[in-house]
């Protein structure tokens, strides 16, 4: 047994604790202390994944405790293809979050509340809070363990939003602050919602396996068994309980209709507050779709599988076109993210391996491509003090970095060839064409209006004449060219090698697959792993 | 025979063997933990008498302690000898049942009452009159509110330290309502903890006339609701010619030997049905469901805000602990009746506690009405009838007392020119202000709202998966849907408390004595280990779930 996966997850919640100790005055040790243990997650990441042996078992890594035995509860943590390349993705990005955070809880200060009004202790110790919730939910192979942290990453997410949000919004500083409670509030009742749904369909599936097996929340117990022909996860009663999770998670990746919280959360939150909430925690929802409803309830998945897709293209071209109209930049992001939330969960639900496979390393991408231009967006709103596109223009006269490494993450967000996101779009959609062609096209649609929504954006803000507040402007400090740089260079080399990640992915979607027992029409990914050409 | 003959025979058969009167055989080392709260009772009824004014508040702290730290450590040692499990018996005639659930109750509710006297022995919130530290109660409780004489006791530095006594014997009065194996010992029970408690809710020191008028409310609608027991209890009698919970529940099983007065009126399900829930009526008022809840909000706002902690916490282990032994041991043959009347009630009282709530504006009400809807998932878990059932309650009702003691502790603590400061606009900034204040308080109120890692989640999810499991598939639908509801009120506090600007004239938070703050920590402490590492606490509530009959 390894402890690594725990490690990996208690060091970030040992680094919050450690930041919030830090005493009052010493704002910037919180912030190395931080980023310090962000960093030593992400080499605790790496030396997971190293340690994963893609050739080998399906779940590696896996410790299993007993925890609460009165409710059939364990504490087992392990991880497929998919959890580890998702926990990597966080570690990789919480240090850059961190970074591009850094001033952003000075404004908060305020030495007049005294020694106990710690504001930047409490940020980063919440960002790391966060990553550690994070980090266990894509570990847990209990069905128990991973509700409680995907229910609480919540309340540390919801203090992010609404106590340390954008200080931007609304005519005044009132109206700001009643905007920010407004989607903390918001994304918090959504979710809450979303997870006692979940909650039911938790006591739900133990009392279907207490009938059949003695109740255990156990994955590994569950498949085994099911596999031994003990347990029966296809009547009626598990499609309610099937539903009850996808809801939950619906509601978490967002998924059309229910993604209403997420432009107001995004739009009220700092930039990389807003990065932690797209890039990194609304992934625990469509990772959940994956693990938790294709492999818990494969005849159910396959039975709602029509609907979802339906929804998943209504997200795709509802998302992106409410982003062509929007007036404000981070709004515009998140309508985009909702449109690729949408590419990914048409990729799990068309059931084929380059859909899924596309899927998965579509999260890793939208997160990175998000990060990156997301995070240069913050720079360019904090320079401003406006997120409104139309306070801006001509920026690429007075800052050129900027504009630039501005345009690299909105190319990728556009799936541009040779930058990452084109590799998972482009897998996505071949793999739901072999099965689904009708949807296939409709969703690349969403494609065109990207292109639409991203250069528009480009043009509006940084083409132009220079307008008169943005005259002066600096260009991207060496800190945040720290930040973007990596990213961008990220996105670069897996836009042109995506074949580690898709290695690494690869054997835990056909698993995936074959316990859906969906026959796949094609041959597996290897066809299109050189890099693309023309589109 | 005609009807009036039946009963007379009753009492002609019961006094014909040789009109014996039996010297009562009572275990006294087994009934020692009431037996310690009362004796120390008593002695602080003495000291009250007898010893000058000054050194009365120490005495009575020190009794109340002493006494209250006696019956916890008596209830271990019965437990650690077996009375809760294979020694489980009926004690004292029959009057008094000592066994699992009995004794894990008392324990609770010992230990719940020795936490609550340290907020009522708290005496540095309030300021000082003339030199003299003064707590939450009264000056004098019999002088009327603005007179002269209230003046005049309030300048001598008075203080009512009849409360410690007073609260002992609401202690013991709660400790044998769970274990009460008859309804007659139920009966003085209940009035052994409710009569005490009606004089302490009228003693608050600030605002008087509202908590006389909460006191009132309370006494009037508890001796209403004592009557409703009263009636049940002797309609209960007519139709099984006994008080005892084993006996009423031979008869109605029929395994009763058959006598001819008992046939006559073994047949009328009319008593049984109309008693039975003329005594669950009694008790549900006590624990404070729809529709018997009304008294709820006004009482919780009203009393001193230590008392209503204490009301709130330990008031519900104890009558939630009768409810539970007189339907699973009194009347489990009649659960076909009385389950689909407790769904109604405990569909109705999750969501208009939850419903309702939302647009308090007070703190305590708010409060109140949360521990509305807590009560409806109590009773999710009640209707279980299964032995799951009875320890995730019990489990539920531990878990629950602790955060309320700790949640009104707070209240007690943030406090403005005219005493507490309990409308929630005042409460705006709170997290500025008082980082820590408002970050525990944030952390009792997640714990009702049940989000995971407290133990309001440990809690609701026994309850609920103990109701799914006993086939209530829809009250645990209601019951997660009403959680999202009653989430958004508690969230309303928090964002008041951390996202809104603190108002200039804001109240101030008191620095409260070691007293408080270990009732404070005590309820943080329990949150979390609950929450986290439930699996002791769940194996005790276990272990401790079968009744003796």
């Amino acid at each position: 047994m390894s402890f690594l996966l725990t490690a990996t997850a208690v060091v970030p919640a040992v680094g919050a604790i450690a930041t919030a100790a830090v005493p009052a005055a010493k704002k910037s040790a919180a912030k190395w202390t931080a980023l310090l243990f962000s960093a030593a997650t992400l080499v605790l990441a790496a030396v997971v994944l190293g340690r994963f042996d893609t050739g080998g078992p399906r779940y590696q890594l896996t410790e299993s405790h007993s925890w609460i035995k009165a409710f059939g509860v364990r504490y087992e943590v392990g991880v497929d293809g998919i959890g580890v390349t998702l926990i990597a993705l966080t570690a990789l990005l919480i240090p850059f979050v961190i970074g591009a955070a850094w001033h952003d809880a000075d404004a908060l200060e305020d030495t007049r509340l005294g020694r106990r009004w710690r504001p930047t202790q409490g940020f980063f110790a919440l960002i790391l809070l966060v990553e550690a919730m994070v980090i266990i939910s894509f570990a847990a192979t209990d069905v128990f363990l991973f509700y409680i942290f995907f229910e609480a990453m919540l309340i540390p997410m919801y203090f992010l939003i609404g106590g340390f949000g954008d200080r931007s919004g609304g005519n005044t500083e009132q109206e700001a602050a009643k905007q920010r409670s407004y989607a903390a509030v918001k994304f918090l009742l959504y979710n809450l919602l979303g997870g006692l749904v979940m909650l039911a369909a938790v006591i739900g599936l133990y009392a279907v396996t207490a009938d059949q097996i003695g109740g255990t929340f156990s994955l590994q117990e569950i498949l085994s068994a099911r596999q031994a022909g003990k347990l029966d996860l296809s009547g009626a009663g598990e499609k309610a309980i099937f539903l009850g999770f996808f809801f939950a998670f619906a509601v978490k990746a967002p998924l059309w209709p229910l993604h209403t919280w997420l432009p107001n959360a995004m739009g009220e939150s700092t930039a990389p507050v807003a990065v932690l909430i797209t890039a990194v925690v609304d992934k625990v929802g469509t990772f959940a779709m994956l693990r938790w409803c294709l492999q818990l309830f494969p005849e159910a998945s396959k039975w709602a599988a029509p609907v979802v897709l339906v929804l998943a293209v209504i997200s795709i071209i509802y998302g992106a076109l409410l982003a062509v109209g929007q007036k404000d930049i981070k709004r515009l992001v998140a309508y985009a993210s909702i449109s690729h939330f949408g590419f990914i969960i048409l990729g799990i639900f068309a059931m084929t391996s380059q859909g899924q496979s596309g899927a998965t390393l579509y999260m890793v991408n939208h997160g990175i491509s998000t990060a990156a231009l997301m995070l240069v967006a913050g720079f360019l709103i904090s320079r401003r003090g406006s997120r409104l596109i139309a306070d801006f223009g001509g920026v690429q006269k007075v800052a050129p970095m900027l504009a630039g490494t501005f345009l690299i993450g909105g190319l990728a967000t556009l799936s541009l060839p040779g930058l990452a996101p084109f590799v998972s779009e482009f897998l996505v959609l071949v793999g739901t064409f072999s099965r689904y062609p009708a949807l296939g096209i409709v969703a690349t649609v969403g494609i065109v209006l990207a292109a639409l929504y991203v250069l528009v954006l480009y043009q509006r803000t940084m083409t132009g004449p220079v307008k008169a507040e943005v005259e002066g402007m600096h260009d991207l400090k060496v800190r945040e060219l720290a930040v973007v740089a990596p990213l961008i260079a990220l996105l670069l080399f897996l836009g042109f090698y995506p074949k580690p990640v898709i290695d690494v992915i690869n054997p835990a979607v056909n698993q995936t697959l074959s316990d859906v027992h969906k026959k796949d029409p094609k041959p597996a990914v290897e066809a299109v792993h050189t890099k693309g050409g023309a589109r | 025979m005609t009807a009036s003959a039946t009963v007379h025979s009753l009492w002609t058969t019961a006094a014909g063997d040789g009109f014996k009167i039996p010297a009562p055989h009572i275990e006294y080392a087994q009934l020692s933990p009431v037996l310690i709260v009362f004796g120390a009772a008593v002695l602080g009824v003495l000291a009250d008498a007898f010893l000058p004014r000054r050194s009365r508040y120490g005495a009575q702290l020190l009794i109340s302690v002493a006494g209250l730290v006696g019956a916890f450590g008596a209830v271990l040692v019965l437990a650690s000898n077996g009375y809760a499990t294979d020694k489980a018996h009926l004690a004292a005639m029959g009057a008094v049942a000592v066994d699992g659930p009995a004794l894990f109750l008392q324990g609770t509710i010992v230990l719940v009452s020795l936490v609550a006297v340290f907020t009522f022995a708290e005496r540095r919130l309030e300021p000082k009159t003339d030199g003299a530290r003064t707590d939450a109660f009264t000056a004098q409780g019999s002088a009327v509110p603005g007179s002269e004489q209230e003046k005049a006791a309030t300048k001598a530095g008075f203080t009512t330290t009849e409360v410690f006594p007073l609260t002992l014997f609401a202690v013991g009065g709660m400790m044998i309502f769970p274990a009460a194996a008859d309804l007659l010992t139920l009966f003085v029970a209940l009035e052994v903890f409710s009569l005490p408690l009606y004089l302490l809710c009228a003693l608050a020191r600030r605002r008087r006339m509202l908590s006389q008028e909460a006191a009132v409310k309370y006494f009037l609608l508890g001796a209403f609701s004592s009557a409703f027991l009263l009636f049940g209890i002797a309609l209960l009698y007519g139709y099984a010619g006994t008080v005892s919970f084993g006996g009423i529940a031979d008869v109605v099983s029929g395994t009763a030997p058959m006598t001819p007065a008992l046939a006559e009126t073994a047949g009328n399900d009319a008593l049984l049905l109309i008693g039975g829930a003329m005594v669950l009526m009694g008790l549900l008022f006590k624990v404070g469901a729809v529709p018997f809840h009304a008294w709820t909000p006004d009482v919780y706002q009203g009393a001193p805000t230590p008392v209503t902690g204490f009301m709130a916490a330990a008031t519900k282990v104890a009558a939630f602990g009768a409810l539970l032994r007189l339907l699973y041991v009194a009347l489990p043959g009649l659960r076909w009746d009385w389950r689909p009347v407790l769904w109604g009630v405990a569909i109705l009282t999750m969501v208009v506690g939850a419903i309702v709530a939302v647009t308090q504006t007070d703190v305590k009400r708010l409060l109140a009405y949360s521990s509305i809807a807590h009560a409806g998932f109590i009773l999710a878990g009640v209707v279980a009838t299964t032995p799951d059932g009875i320890s995730s309650v019990m489990f539920y009702l531990a878990a629950y007392s602790f955060v309320t003691l700790g949640a009104f502790a707070v209240v007690t603590l943030v406090r403005d020119a005219g005493g507490e400061a309990t409308h929630l606009s005042r409460w705006a900034g709170l997290g500025r202000r008082s980082p820590l204040v408002a970050a525990v308080f944030a952390v009792f109120l997640l714990a009702f709202a049940g989000i995971p890692l407290t133990s309001g989640f440990a809690g609701k999810f026994a309850v609920f998966k103990a109701a799914a499991d006993g086939g209530a598939t829809p009250l645990v639908i209601v019951g997660v849907l009403s959680s999202a509801v009653a989430a958004f009120f508690y969230i309303r506090v928090i964002v008041l408390m951390f996202f809104s600007d603190p108002s200039p004239e804001g109240p101030t938070v008191a620095v409260p004595s070691p007293l408080t703050t270990t009732a404070i920590a005590f309820g943080v402490v329990t949150t979390v280990v609950l929450g986290i590492l439930p699996q002791y606490f769940l194996d005790l509530a276990d272990k401790a779930s079968v009744f003796v009959r």
